[in-house]
């Protein structure tokens, strides 16, 4: 029976983290050595982690997809980092992000977790800089500030439209410092095929060798999975094309609680979809939106280019509808808004499904210079794929899915439900509630690796004895041969379609039932139909080539094929969750205005769902969600 | 549109390799070069061969990962444009197109178009950091940095590590690469304090990975997709042999 303890700590929430620290036990320095982690995934979180528990001295072991641990998607993140330093004299403070970061997520996130974010957010930004990212600064020298995404102070750090990139090479860059060292032995081009439990707790994983195929075990005394979210279960989202649910999934099959999955970022602002070859979609920053306007004609079925619409025929529908916010609105309400303009008939490009974010107002403003100056690069980028100008023609955005806030549950120390197995960055659920805001994922992500693991993995070693295994134990053994009997099936099934076909037939099911508007009718349909395909996907998948050798059509099998089941969970969930909050927005529940209503009195809880095998429905078990500090209320930004 | 691909497939790093002609038809303009790859490989997998084995994972220009050659130009030859980025709309109709591998000594052919980057991990970790541990950091404002410093060093800190530079280079040089990492911390204050052994060490590192030297012909400044310029060359060389004159006096 499966037990969720939050592990919050006691006392007031401002110093919860402050008491908790000094709660915690310590791995004597000389300890540390003997103890070996391992850490699945190399961005913001993962890097951090293995970086800094190598710096503590702990051995470290790293493990990436990708061929360099440069390369992992949190590199791709454009707008900036949020921080309380309150440098712009601004009215901000840790509370106030606290109480945006509580609020934007609709009041599903835990208080405690959240306060803690905003609290390391300080240290982080110091602790870039000491790396040498570098931010964008004034004339003074001092580090410049932006408000973004539906933020009302100025917090967000960034070093022009690629601050995840910065970011991502400072924690690269102490990681290779740690490799050098010979604390960290770094695995790239290496997925994790399976978590090995050990009387229960997490000691270890099964990893494949991209390159040769070589399936090998690992032994730790904790294992961290900082592995990213789910997006990619759409098919299309502006994450990389090798992004994957794996790792969560498997660790959830063994044990781990899942939770919240129906709590789905779909961005605002993304280049919209050209075609059924398309392979990604690209996030255009919400940065943007602090200098564009977003409009689409008043009329439907309007087919005048954008020039020719008179400023009285056009609809600002994110500035007529929440006027204190308007195009700043948080990204849930503006890509919802956008949906219904499409919805009425009144969307922009090809198949009407976009809308325009204008510059001409900021360029006849600001002048073409400042705004190549800020956005620059993303023109650029928009010009490439579009073959658009946007300087002279509004561009065409399109919400898309971008970022999950569900995730595996964690507790305060942020340890699964699985003893020994940790969760940090997106993969997790903890920080964001029902809806992530803009500048966020960076933050949580690096601070869960640099401030927040270091000190309560320690905890984790001094209060338990259970000892590191040899990989000649016999679960090892038997978690190998499921693997390889994994991949010889996938090899042996020699069907007639590829996997990108059916991943594409999963992805357009769950984002046309469980996308941006969700109803009872569309999950019970999708709760049906993917079964179905599951069952297709394992009798006519082709799978050329062998298990021994590099094998891009396997490794896209066996993530399709965790998709597959996790899709399952996904409108699961959605479906259980009878109110809108967030990302999550059930059709049966909004208000006469068409905003999310949400349930607090049956609702105000963590879903955290647990595996139950094969052939039985998951279970789901309800974490409270206990307010001290902040009054609930309804979320309004007009 | 249609096309003719001269793809080079090589098994893995001891078979000889060599190129196989296929064609790529009904071709979108609005697809990128990827994704017209990936129709390629639908067409293959179908047909129960063995798809075309590339590099690639963001498609969006910033990860560095994808490293194709397209008709004998890192990346294809668009300016400041990654393979990932660039778009069908830049070839025609019956175009005949070659893809390669990049081509250096120092990043071995893995499978087909895909090669081995380790080398760049290795001559950062030899020193392309600054030794900060997490923690007992000042507060980030202590120190102000001058915005032109701190914009040259954001120019120098974008380069990805594709490795096209190297590619392009007939002799397989990593000077632009080395350079970008030497120039973004060494510029900053954060980093002046192991500016010389950094510069020193990463040279030393690169020489031993085996990359050739550099002739300032600026054939990587071309291909580079985050333009990263050669001034950023004579900046490394100008450190490096400060560095030299330092240590051996």
């Amino acid at each position: 029976m499966m037990k969720l303890d939050s592990n919050i700590p006691s006392g007031p929430l401002a110093s919860k983290w402050e008491r908790h620290k000094f709660d915690l036990k310590l791995v004597n320095p000389a300890n540390k050595r003997k103890f070996e982690i391992i850490v699945v995934g190399s961005g913001l979180a993962g890097a951090s982690a293995a970086a800094t528990l190598a710096e503590l001295g702990y051995k470290v072991s790293c493990f990436c997809y990708q061929d360099s641990p440069r390369r992992a998607h949190s590199i791709a993140a454009q707008g900036g980092i949020n921080a309380a330093k309150n440098y712009q004299n601004d009215g901000d403070s840790v509370h106030r992000l606290f109480y945006d970061t509580i609020k934007g997520g609709d009041f599903r996130a835990r208080e405690a977790n959240v306060h803690r974010l905003a609290e390391v957010s300080r240290n982080i930004i110091d602790q870039c800089v000491a790396q040498g990212v570098p931010f964008a600064r004034e004339y003074s020298g001092y580090l410049a500030n932006r408000s973004f995404g539906g933020a009302q102070v100025s917090r967000t750090f960034y070093a022009r439209g690629q601050t995840g990139q910065q970011l991502l090479l400072g924690a690269y860059q102490a990681l290779s410092r740690q490799i050098s060292l010979g604390n960290v032995r770094m695995f790239p081009r290496t997925e994790l095929q399976d978590l090995v439990l050990v009387d229960g707790h997490a000691k270890g994983v099964v990893m494949r060798n991209l390159v040769n195929g070589e399936i090998s075990s690992h032994a730790g005394d904790a294992v961290i999975l900082a592995t990213g979210g789910y997006s990619p279960v759409f098919y299309l989202s502006t994450n990389a094309v090798g992004c994957n649910v794996t790792a969560a999934w498997r660790a959830h099959k063994r044990g781990a609680a899942f939770a919240n999955p129906c709590y789905t970022q779909i961005h605002p602002t993304c280049i919209p979809v050209s075609g059924d070859h398309q392979s990604k979609l690209t996030l255009m920053s919400e940065s943007l939106r602090n200098d564009g306007r977003v409009w689409v004609p008043g009329k439907k079925d309007d087919s005048r280019r954008p020039g020719e619409v008179p400023e009285s025929e056009r609809d600002y529908f994110l500035e007529r509808k929440y006027p204190s916010f308007g195009n700043l609105a948080p990204r849930d309400i503006a890509s919802r808004a956008a949906k219904e303009v499409c919805d009425d008939g009144r969307g922009v490009g090809p198949g009407g499904l976009g809308v325009f974010l204008d510059f001409a107002d900021s360029i006849n403003r600001l002048g073409e210079g400042a705004v190549r100056e800020r956005y620059g690069n993303l023109f650029d980028m928009y010009q490439r794929i579009t073959g658009e100008n946007a300087y002279t023609q509004p561009m065409r955005i399109f919400p898309a899915p971008h970022y999950t806030m569900g995730g595996l549950w964690v507790d305060y120390n942020l340890m699964s439900s699985i003893p020994g197995l940790f969760v940090l960055g997106e993969a997790n659920f903890s920080d964001h509630g029902a809806n992530r805001l803009g500048a966020s994922a960076l933050m949580q992500g690096l601070a869960d690796g640099y401030f927040v693991i270091p000190y309560t993995i320690g905890h984790y070693f001094a209060s338990h004895s259970q000892k590191r295994p040899s990989v000649s134990h016999d679960a090892f053994k038997g978690v190998e041969a499921e693997v390889h009997a994994k991949i010889e099936k996938l090899l042996s099934v020699k069907g007639k379609r590829t996997t990108r076909s059916m991943h594409w037939e999963l992805g357009r099911l769950v984002w046309e039932k469980c996308g941006m508007a969700r109803h009872k009718e569309g999950l019970e349909e999708a709760i049906q139909r993917i079964p179905e395909l599951r069952e297709a996907f394992w009798n006519e998948v082709s799978v050329p080539g062998g298990a021994n050798e590099l094998n891009v059509s396997l490794e896209q099998a066996s993530r399709v094929a965790d998709f597959m089941e996790f899709g399952e969970l996904l409108c699961r969930d959605a479906l259980k969750r009878e109110e809108s909050c967030g990302g999550h927005f059930r059709t049966e529940h909004q208000t006469e205005d068409g905003e999310a209503l949400r349930n607090d009195r049956d609702f105000s809880h963590v879903s955290a769902w647990e595996y139950q095998g094969k052939d039985s429905p998951p279970k789901m078990h309800k974490e409270s969600l206990h307010y001290e500090e902040v009054k609930m209320t309804q979320r309004s930004y007009k | 549109m249609n096309l003719t691909l001269k793809v080079w497939r090589q098994r893995d790093a001891q078979d000889e390799g060599h190129f196989v002609t296929y064609p790529a038809h009904d071709i979108s303009e609005d697809m990128s070069f990827l994704e017209m790859l990936d129709v390629v490989n639908e067409g293959l997998i179908t047909k129960g061969e063995e798809p075309i084995a590339f590099d690639s994972d963001c498609r969006e220009g910033i990860c560095g990962t994808c490293s194709l050659v397209i008709n004998g130009r890192a990346h294809g030859g668009q300016r400041a444009t990654t393979a990932c980025q660039l778009h069908m709309r830049h070839f025609s109709d019956g175009q005949t197109i070659t893809i390669e591998p990049w081509r250096a000594r120092p990043f071995p052919v893995v499978r087909d178009l895909i090669v081995d980057r380790g080398a760049f991990d290795r001559v950062i970790q030899s020193g392309g950091y600054i030794s900060a541990s997490t923690g007992g950091t000042p507060d980030a404002n202590t120190l102000p940095v001058g915005k032109p410093t701190a914009d040259m060093a954001m120019d120098a800190a974008q380069c990805i590590g594709c490795g096209a530079c190297v590619a392009a280079c007939k002799n397989a040089s990593a000077m632009l690469f080395v350079a970008a990492k030497v120039s973004h911390l060494g510029m900053l204050p954060q980093g002046a304090v192991e500016k010389d052994a950094r510069v020193l060490s990463m040279v030393r590192a690169m020489d031993e990975e085996g990359f050739g030297n550099c002739t300032v012909t600026g054939a990587c400044e071309a291909v580079c997709p985050k333009e990263i310029g050669l001034d950023f060359i004579s900046r490394l060389n100008r450190d490096y042999l400060s560095a030299v004159a330092k240590s051996t006096c």
